[in-house]
C-alpha cells in the first residue's frame, strides 16, 4: 500500500513533453525570435522591437486577407451548422439504414486534406472535371481558375462536402440523447414540427453545436491545404486566405520578419476566439445540468 | 373527461403470438368510470407500461379496442386522444418560462390570450408555481419541473384523462407527501379520469380509488385499497401489498379448520373441500402473540421501522412475519402465535377460494 | 479498522459543499447516511472513499492519516445507485475481479466467489452476463463484488434507489445479515427513513452538508437533538407548530392550552415548536390525558390497513398516520390528540428543549 499518490506516471509522460517541447515550444520560440528581430541573412540579428507588428497591423495586404479569411469562415458557418442540423434531423433513427448513413456521413472525413483538394481540382476542371465539363454542356459559364467568383464557390462547396457531416455526426449523437418521452410530450401538447425542433432539440443541441462551431470555426480558419491545391489563392489573390498570405510572404518572399509576426497575431486571434467560446460554455453547462 | 373502456384487449410485441406466454399483456376486459382515480400496480416486467402505452397511443394492441366514452380510438394517435401525461422524469421545455411552459398546450390548440393567461394562472396558484411564474424553467428544481409537466396536463380543460408514469421517481421522500396531497386535492376539484402507473404500493393505494394488479401481463385483481389489502384475490397480491406482505403458509383446509404440521387453526368461514396447492394467507397485522394458544413461535429477529415493530419468527417450521403497535411490549412467554380467524384468507393454486361465513 | 473524520471539510468553487465534520465509525458497524437530496451525502462518501481530497481536516484510518492517499491505496469497496458492473464479463469474472487484481490463487478465488454468490442468491446465473438480469439481479451481483474484496470500508451509496417497492424490501432485509457476516465498516447512504431504522446501526442526518446528528439509529429517531435532524428522520414529515410556555401550562396557536409536567415543566418561559410524528395524531379521545386541537382535513389516504390524513392547522399542514380505515369527510373540521408524552419542544434556535416521557 503506497502512502502517496503514484508519481511513476509522470515519467511515462516525460518523452512526450520532451518531444512537445521539440516539435512545438521551440520552434515557437524561434518564430517570436524572428518576430522581434531584423536580419541580413548570416544569422545575424539586429532588434526591431514591436517594428513588424507594426508594419503587419497597418498592412492593407493583411486586411485583405483577414477579411477574405473572415468572409470565408462566416460563409463556412452559415452554411454548415444548418445544414448539419437539417442533415442530423433527417437521418434514420436506427435500423440498417442508420449504420448506412452514418458510414457514407464519416467518409469525406476520413480522406486527407491534400486529397480532397485533388479531388476536387481535377472533378471541377472544365476540360477534363466532370463538374466542369458538364457546367459547360449545360451552358453555365463557370471557370474557377479565371473568375473569382467561381473560385469562391468551388472553395465553399468542397469545404461543406468536406466537413458538414462532422456536424451532422455530432449533431445526431446530441439527437439521439433526447429521452422519448420529450417528443412524446411534444405530441400530447399539439405541438408542430417546428415547435419540437425551437424548445426541444435546439435547447438540448446547443451545448454540442457550440463544440460543433468551435471546430468548424478553427478548421476553416486556419484552411490552407485545400484552397492551395485547387486555385493556389487565386485568380489574382481572391482566395488567398490568412495562411496562403503567410505562406507566400514566408517562403515566397523570404520576409521572415513580417511573417513571424503576423503568424503570432494569427495565433493569438485564434487562442482569443477559442477562449470566449470556451467561457460561453463554461457558463452555459451549470445551466444545463438537471 | 371520459369512461375508458378496454374491449378484449391484448398485446403481444414481436411475432403475432400464438401462445398465450408470447403476450406483454394478456386478454382483459375492464371499464374504468369517468372521473375515477386508476392505479395500475406491480413490479418492472408486469406489462403496466405496455397498458399505459397503449391508453396513450404510443402502442397499437395487437387484439382488442380502446374506447374514450363509446369512440373508439384504437388506432388514433397520440396528439388527437385529448390526454394528458406526466412521465417518470420531468419533461419540460428547458427555455421557456414556467408560464409559457403552462401556456404552450393552450397556444397550440389556438385558444385567445386572455383565455390562456386566465387558465395559466389558475393553475399556477393550485399547484404552487405563482413565485416562480416568470423563471425560465431549466434552473427549477425536480419537484419544481414535475409541477411543471403536472400543470401542463391540468392546463387543459377537456383532458380525456390524465396518465402519470411514476410520477414521483425524482422526488424525495418528503416532497412526496406535498405532492400526493396536491393531486388529490386536485382530483377533487376537477374531476379528470386519472390513471397512476407506480411499483410502489404506497402511491398506488394513497392514489386511487380503484388499484389495478398486475403480474406476468395479467390483471391478478382490480378492486379498493381495502379490499387488495383484505381479501388479496392471488397470492401475488397478497404478498405484494403490505409490508411485509401476507404470509402465506402451506395448510390443509378441512371444513372450518386449517391443519398446519399438525397444528388446528380455526377459520372464519367453512370450505369445501379443494384440490391442488392448498394456502392460508395472513397478514402480519392480524397476528397475535399469546403464551399457550396457538402455533408455537420462534422469534428470530425485531425490526423497528419507528410507528411500529416487525417481528420475524419461525411459527411451525414456517418464516412468519408479524407486526406489533410501537410500544407494544413482548415477553419471553409469548411463546405461541394466533391467527384472527375472519382475516384468514384460504388459497387453492394462487387463487382465493371464497367460504360460506357461518 | 475505524475511520475517523477530523473536522474534514470540503470546498468546491469558494462553495461549501461539506462544512467542518467529525465522525468516529467503528470497526463491525452500520453507518447510515440519512438526508434529501444534495445534502451531501455522496460528497462525504466520495472523501471516505479517497475519491476527494479534503480542503481541510484529516481522515484517519486504524491510527493511520490517509487524507492524501489515493483511492487505489485504501481498502474501500463502494455500490452506486445505478447498477455497475463489467457488461462483457460473465458474473462470475464480474465477482472474481476484484480478487484477480489481488492475484490471489485460482483456488481461493473459486471459493470466494461462490460463497458469496450464494450469500447473495446469485449461483444460478453465475455464467450469465448481467445485463441479461433483472435489476435486482444486477445490483445483487454488485454487491457481491464489494463484498467479495473484504474491504474494511464499504460504501453504499442508494444502493437500492433505483428498484422496485418489492425488491428493495427484500434486499434491504438481507443487508444487515450480509454486514454482519463481513465485519467491516459499512457506510449507507440514503434519502429513506424508514430504511435507515431497518439498517439498524447508527445514523448520521445530514442537511446542507452538515451532520446534524449522530447516533445509534433508534435513539437519533427518538431523540432527535434538533429541528432539521427529526424533519429528516420523519416520513411522513414531522408535524410541527408554534406554541409559548407560560408557567406550567403550554398554549397552542388556536388558543388551545395544556398543562405541562415533567422535562416540559423545567423549561424557561418563552416560545417554541413543539413537534410530533404523524403516527402519534389520535382521532379519538386516548384514556391517558391528550392535547386536543382542532384541524381541518384537507385530504385523505388510505391504504387499506391505515388512512393518512392531511391536515391544516392553522397555518401549518400536518400529516396524520391513523390504522384502519376512517372514512371522514374532506373540507370539515376535526378534534385530534396528541399525548404529551410524544411531543418534542425546540428552541427558536431549532434545538430540542426537552422531549415526552414516551420518547425514549
Amino acid at each position: 500500500m503506497g502512502k502517496r499518490q503514484n508519481n511513476t506516471a509522470w515519467l511515462l509522460v516525460l518523452p512526450v513533453l520532451i518531444l512537445v517541447a521539440f516539435s512545438a515550444v521551440i520552434p515557437l520560440m524561434t518564430v517570436v525570435n524572428y518576430a522581434f528581430n531584423d536580419t541580413f541573412g548570416n544569422n545575424q540579428f539586429f532588434w526591431n522591437g514591436w517594428g513588424w507588428f507594426e508594419e503587419m497591423v497597418r498592412s492593407e495586404r493583411l486586411h485583405a486577407a483577414l477579411g477574405r479569411q473572415v468572409l470565408f469562415t462566416g460563409c463556412i458557418l452559415i452554411i454548415e451548422v444548418p445544414l448539419g442540423i437539417v442533415v442530423a434531423l433527417n437521418m434514420p433513427k436506427k435500423g440498417f439504414w442508420a449504420s448506412v448513413c452514418l458510414v457514407l456521413m464519416a467518409l469525406p472525413l476520413l480522406i486527407p486534406f491534400n486529397v480532397v483538394g485533388t479531388i476536387w481540382q481535377i472533378f471541377c476542371r472544365v476540360d477534363i472535371g466532370l463538374l466542369g465539363r458538364a457546367t459547360a454542356a449545360l451552358g453555365i459559364d463557370y471557370n474557377y481558375t479565371n473568375d473569382p467568383f467561381d473560385a469562391w464557390v468551388t472553395l465553399i462547396v468542397m469545404d461543406v462536402w468536406h466537413w458538414t457531416s462532422l456536424v451532422a455526426l455530432l449533431c445526431y449523437a446530441g439527437l439521439r440523447s433526447i429521452p422519448e418521452a420529450y417528443y412524446q410530450a411534444a405530441r400530447i401538447d399539439q405541438a408542430n414540427r417546428w415547435d419540437v425542433f425551437r424548445y426541444i432539440e435546439l435547447p438540448k443541441l446547443s451545448g454540442v453545436l457550440l463544440i460543433a462551431v468551435l471546430l468548424r470555426f478553427i478548421d476553416s480558419f486556419m484552411i490552407y491545404t485545400e484552397p492551395f491545391v485547387v486555385t493556389g489563392g487565386g485568380p489574382g489573390n481572391s482566395t488567398t486566405f490568412l495562411s496562403i498570405d503567410l505562406v507566400k510572404m514566408a517562403i515566397g518572399q523570404f520576409d521572415l520578419g513580417p511573417a513571424a509576426a503576423f503568424s503570432l497575431m494569427y495565433f493569438l486571434i485564434i487562442l482569443l476566439i477559442s477562449w470566449v467560446f470556451y467561457t460561453v460554455m463554461i457558463t452555459i453547462d451549470p445551466q444545463e445540468g438537471r | 373527461m371520459a369512461q375508458i373502456t378496454l374491449s378484449n384487449l391484448a398485446h403481444s410485441y414481436g411475432s403475432n403470438g400464438l401462445h398465450e406466454e408470447d403476450f406483454a399483456l394478456k386478454a382483459m376486459n375492464h371499464v374504468w368510470q369517468d372521473g375515477g382515480s386508476y392505479a395500475l400496480l406491480g413490479p418492472s416486467g408486469c406489462g403496466k407500461t405496455t397498458l399505459l402505452n397503449i391508453i396513450s397511443g404510443l402502442v397499437t394492441p395487437s387484439q382488442g379496442r380502446v374506447l374514450f366514452d363509446d369512440i373508439d380510438v384504437t388506432h388514433v394517435p397520440t396528439e388527437k386522444r385529448n390526454i394528458a401525461q406526466v412521465f417518470q422524469f420531468p419533461v419540460v421545455y428547458d427555455t421557456l418560462t414556467v408560464r409559457e411552459n403552462l401556456a404552450f398546450p393552450l397556444k397550440n390548440r389556438g385558444l385567445t390570450a386572455s383565455a390562456i393567461d386566465a387558465r395559466v394562472v389558475l393553475i399556477a396558484e393550485m399547484i404552487g408555481l405563482m413565485a416562480t411564474l416568470d423563471t425560465q424553467a431549466r434552473g427549477l428544481t425536480p419537484d419544481a419541473k414535475q409541477k411543471i409537466s403536472l400543470g401542463r396536463g391540468l392546463v387543459r380543460e377537456s383532458v380525456n384523462a390524465i396518465l402519470f408514469d411514476e410520477p414521483l421517481t425524482v422526488i424525495d421522500p418528503l416532497l412526496k407527501w406535498e405532492l400526493r396531497a396536491q393531486l388529490k386535492a386536485l382530483h377533487r376539484q376537477f374531476g379528470h379520469t386519472m390513471i397512476y402507473v407506480t411499483h410502489d404500493q404506497t402511491e398506488a393505494l394513497t392514489f386511487a380509488e380503484q388499484v389495478v394488479m398486475l403480474h406476468e401481463g395479467r390483471v391478478v385483481q382490480m378492486g379498493t385499497p381495502e379490499a387488495l389489502f383484505e381479501t388479496p384475490e392471488h397470492t401475488f397480491v397478497g404478498h405484494f401489498i403490505g409490508s411485509p406482505g401476507m404470509n402465506l403458509l402451506d395448510a390443509e383446509i378441512a371444513d372450518n379448520h386449517a391443519l398446519i404440521a399438525g397444528y388446528s387453526v380455526p377459520l372464519g368461514a367453512r370450505y369445501a373441500t379443494l384440490a391442488g396447492r392448498t394456502q392460508i394467507g395472513i397478514r402480519p397485522e392480524y397476528i397475535e402473540f399469546s403464551a399457550d394458544k396457538g402455533l408455537p413461535v420462534q422469534i428470530q429477529r425485531i425490526d423497528d421501522v419507528g410507528h411500529r415493530r416487525i417481528v420475524r419468527a419461525e411459527a411451525a417450521g414456517c418464516a412468519i412475519a408479524v407486526s406489533l403497535a410501537e410500544g407494544t411490549a413482548l415477553d419471553a412467554t409469548m411463546t405461541h402465535v394466533q391467527f384472527v380467524p375472519e382475516k384468514i384468507n384460504v388459497y387453492a393454486d394462487d387463487w382465493r377460494v371464497q367460504g360460506k361465513v357461518v | 479498522m475505524s475511520l475517523e473524520l477530523q473536522g474534514v471539510a470540503r470546498v468546491v468553487d469558494g462553495q461549501m459543499h461539506i462544512k467542518p465534520t467529525h465522525l468516529v465509525l467503528e470497526k463491525g458497524t452500520m453507518n447510515v447516511l440519512l438526508g434529501p437530496t444534495s445534502a451531501g451525502k455522496t460528497s462525504l462518501m466520495r472523501l471516505m472513499a479517497g475519491l476527494d481530497t479534503p480542503s481541510q481536516g484529516r481522515i484517519v484510518s486504524s491510527g493511520t492519516d490517509v487524507t492524501t492517499w489515493p483511492v487505489q491505496a485504501r481498502d474501500v469497496a463502494m455500490v452506486y445507485q445505478e447498477f455497475i458492473n463489467y457488461p462483457a464479463m460473465t458474473v462470475y469474472d464480474n465477482i472474481a475481479s476484484p480478487l484477480r487484481l489481488k492475484k490471489q490463487s485460482k483456488g481461493d478465488i473459486d471459493r470466494a466467489v461462490r460463497a458469496t454468490a450464494e450469500m447473495l442468491q446469485l449461483s444460478s446465473v453465475l455464467q450469465r452476463k448481467p445485463l441479461s438480469l433483472s435489476g435486482g439481479q444486477q445490483q445483487r451481483c454488485a454487491l457481491a463484488r464489494a463484498l467479495v474484496k473484504n474491504a474494511g470500508l464499504v460504501l453504499l451509496d442508494e444502493p437500492l434507489a433505483n428498484l422496485d417497492y418489492k425488491l428493495r424490501e427484500e434486499l434491504r432485509a438481507e443487508i444487515p445479515r450480509l454486514f454482519e457476516a463481513s465485519g467491516a465498516i459499512f457506510v449507507y447512504a440514503t434519502t429513506e427513513p424508514e430504511e435507515a431504522l431497518l439498517l439498524g446501526g447508527n445514523t448520521a442526518t445530514l442537511w446542507q452538508g452538515e451532520v446534524a446528528q449522530y447516533g445509534p439509529t433508534a435513539s437519533v429517531f427518538r431523540r432527535p437533538s434538533t429541528l432539521v435532524s427529526a424533519e429528516i428522520f420523519s416520513d411522513p414529515p414531522m408535524n410541527v407548530t408554534p406554541c409559548t410556555k407560560r408557567g406550567d401550562s403550554l398554549r397552542f396557536e388556536d388558543g388551545t392550552t395544556t398543562g405541562v409536567w415533567g422535562d416540559f415543566a423545567a423549561l424557561d418561559d418563552g416560545h417554541y415548536n413543539a413537534g410530533f410524528r404523524a403516527h402519534h395524531l389520535a382521532v379519538s379521545s386516548p384514556a391517558a390525558p391528550a392535547i386536543h386541537l382542532r384541524c381541518t382535513l384537507t385530504s385523505r389516504e388510505m391504504t387499506g390497513s391505515q388512512t393518512f390524513l392531511h391536515l391544516s392547522y392553522a397555518e401549518q399542514r400536518w400529516v396524520g398516520l391513523v390504522q384502519g380505515v376512517h372514512d371522514i369527510a374532506v373540507g370539515h373540521p376535526i378534534d385530534v390528540w396528541v399525548s404529551p408524552a410524544h411531543l418534542y419542544l425546540f428552541d427558536l434556535a431549532g434545538r430540542l428543549a426537552a422531549a415526552g416521557s414516551g420518547t425514549s
